[in-house]
């Protein structure tokens, strides 16, 4: 039996048509997410992972275009989609969670009314009423109390208001969430909360879920398979497992050395030395090779391209020649 | 469980609740003063035909330019009518062109204002321009020459002062419009699938209406100024409309003969009006600022 994937991401670039010049901030991004499948998007800021995660909403802000690519939800290319049934995607069959919770939410309305917005955006024959019995008890689920529901966004905590987001994004039982840097703006208690919630709740509902983050840790703890961007290239994709256990790339096994180790007591954090290249006029050849300890001759010259070292592990860098071998 | 309900309001409670205007400190007494005094200005105005001694616009019912005695409490102007009377109805028209004006303004300026910068780009750039060409003229000056070509009446009128306050409302939403659409809610629901026109009425809308407030209130206290000012110069309504501001025409030659009385009442109604909206306005942006709330 072929599985057909939930959303399939093909050679995707995305432009920012700036002042100064064009950015490309997402170059040459190809991957396929299966039903109920976790993806993780890992990356530095301006590594592009927020803007993919936009781009397969169809919302890139503007001055953003997506300028090659396709990008398949269930069969669909959506890139080509009209508007309106692109206003279906957004919001029923993808759900997306942004990353500040404190003004994600319009302060004017009640709760309630955002979860009758929403349903009945979608299903426009359903009443009132029953949207707001529907919104209740997602808010059960999500362990806030259903009378809670006339209650306006000011009224909640910023984790509340994460989760009442995370209600949103799923009320409609869509079949993909894209979860944007969902708990950078929470402390690490209330963080841990939520991510647990997201993952109960994925599983309830059998959705994937693509989970946007800076913090590796977070990402390797949670997700099937991971992808780590660095400047808008995806550097290595692989499972969760096979990243923690063996990174390929040397930016991701320098991004996994600066995660600090409670079970060593004399350890040096090794931080990465230099900063994110400058994206409107990016190092020729691989973007990392300015900050790169292995660098090579060849490196500063052409853009590695994406080399299956293991079967299940690509990674974008000369080290891992034809065979997957490291070149020493 | 009980039953859950979901009131649409689309003004905090703040603005509405009273008993919570007094909890605000000085800004809420403000408001409460300034209420007040239109308040009392309103119904003084709206039963004054009930009320008047004398006919208003009858002359001759006592004598010409007495002094304020007992049995004219305001005195009698050149023609021998009441005072008292005129004062009582004479802010009919200028309540009824600052309400219509501001009632003109407010439909075209924040629908206007709302989709231009919601829009953005060339139409949003052309619409500004032209606006604030119009901003830019000194507003009297302007509600002058449109009175002028339109002719005296109260929608005339109206519509003079709304030319001068559009671009007020205009300029306060689009430049509100700037900032929440950016904001991660409207983001939020363009991600839900909401439509542009559902963005504009649901979420950017009801974010607006406090600055719209204070604005509708200076447009009410300069509404009245300038009613009364195109009214003194001749282009408002014809003589024999009871008018505060006809009274400050017809009076102001005779206060060189100490007949202080004719403009001395009608002006201070004039003045207590635009008083009572300016008290409404400063309190309200005050207390609407969250920056000043602490």
């Amino acid at each position: 039996m072929i599985k057909l994937p939930l959303l399939e991401i093909d050679s995707l670039a995305v432009d920012y048509q700036t002042g100064r010049g064009r950015v490309r901030a997402v170059d040459d991004v190809s991957f396929r997410l299966e039903k109920g499948e976790t993806l993780g998007l890992a990356g530095e800021s301006g590594s592009g992972k927020s803007t993919l995660g936009l781009s397969i909403m169809r919302l890139v802000p503007y001055p953003g275009v997506i300028a090659n690519g396709h990008i398949k939800i269930d069969e669909t290319d959506i890139i080509k989609l009209p508007e309106h049934e692109m206003r279906s995607i957004r919001g029923g069959k993808v759900g997306y969670i942004f990353q500040d919770p404190m003004t994600s939410l319009n302060p004017v309305k009640k709760i309630g009314a955002h979860f009758v917005e929403l349903i009945r955006t979608h299903e426009p024959t359903t009443s009132e009423k029953e949207a707001l019995e529907r919104a209740k008890t997602v808010l059960k689920n999500l362990g806030i109390l259903p009378e809670r529901i006339n209650d306006y966004p000011h009224q909640f905590s910023g984790g509340m208001r994460q989760r009442i987001m995370i209600g949103l994004a799923i009320a409609l039982n869509p079949s993909l969430v894209i979860a944007d840097e969902p708990t950078t703006a929470l402390d690490v208690i209330v963080q841990e909360k939520i991510l647990e919630l997201l993952e109960s709740l994925r599983k309830i509902y059998g959705m994937a879920l693509i989970l946007i983050s800076h913090d590796l840790s977070i990402i390797l703890e949670r997700c099937d398979r991971i992808i780590v961007m660095y400047a808008g290239h995806m550097a290595e994709y692989t499972t969760g497992a096979e990243l923690h256990r063996a990174p390929k790339h040397p930016y991701t096994e320098r991004l996994l050395r600066s995660i600090p180790n409670i079970e060593l007591s004399d350890q040096k954090l090794s931080a990465i030395p230099g900063s994110p290249p400058n994206m409107l006029n990016p190092p020729e050849g691989c973007r990392f090779w300015p900050r790169c300890p292995y660098v090579m001759e060849i490196c500063r010259l052409k853009v590695p391209p994406l080399i299956a070292a293991e079967p299940s592990h690509l990674v974008r860098c000369f080290l891992y020649g034809e065979k997957g071998a490291k070149i020493e | 469980m009980s039953e859950v309900k979901i009131k649409r309001r689309i003004f905090p409670d703040f603005v509405l609740g009273f008993s919570s205007l007094t909890s605000k400190g000085p800004s809420g007494w403000m408001v409460i003063l300034g209420l007040i005094i239109v308040l009392a200005l309103v119904i003084m105005t709206a039963i004054g035909p009930w009320a008047t001694p004398y006919d208003p616009i009858k002359s001759n019912v006592g004598p010409i330019r007495a002094p304020p005695s007992p049995q004219f409490p305001m005195g009698t102007n050149h023609l021998g009518q009441d005072m008292l009377s005129r004062t009582l109805v004479g802010g009919s028209i200028m309540l009824q062109v600052s309400a219509l004006s501001v009632l003109v303004c407010f439909f075209i300026g924040v629908p206007l204002g709302l989709f231009s910068s919601y829009v953005g780009g060339f139409f949003d750039g052309a619409l500004s321009l032209v606006i604030d060409a119009v901003y830019a003229f000194p507003g009297l000056v302007i509600a002058i020459a449109v009175a002028a070509v339109l002719g005296p009446g109260v929608v005339n009128m109206a519509l003079s002062i709304a030319v001068v306050y559009v671009p007020s409302y205009f300029r306060i939403v689009r430049s509100q419009v700037l900032s929440i659409k950016e904001l991660a809610y409207t983001e939020a629901a363009r991600a839900t699938g909401a439509k542009w026109y559902t963005i504009i009425s649901r979420y950017i809308f009801p974010n607006v209406i406090p600055s719209i407030v204070v604005v509708i209130t200076v447009n009410f206290a300069d509404a009245v100024l300038t009613a009364a000012g195109l009214t003194f110069i001749g282009l408002g309504v014809t003589y024999d409309i009871p008018d505060w501001s006809w009274d400050l025409t017809n009076g102001w030659k005779y206060l060189s003969s100490r007949a202080w009385w004719i403009i001395s009442f009608p002006g201070l109604m004039i003045i207590l009006l635009a008083l009572g909206f300016t008290l409404i306005g400063e309190g309200m942006s005050e207390l609407l600022n969250p920056k000043l709330q602490r």
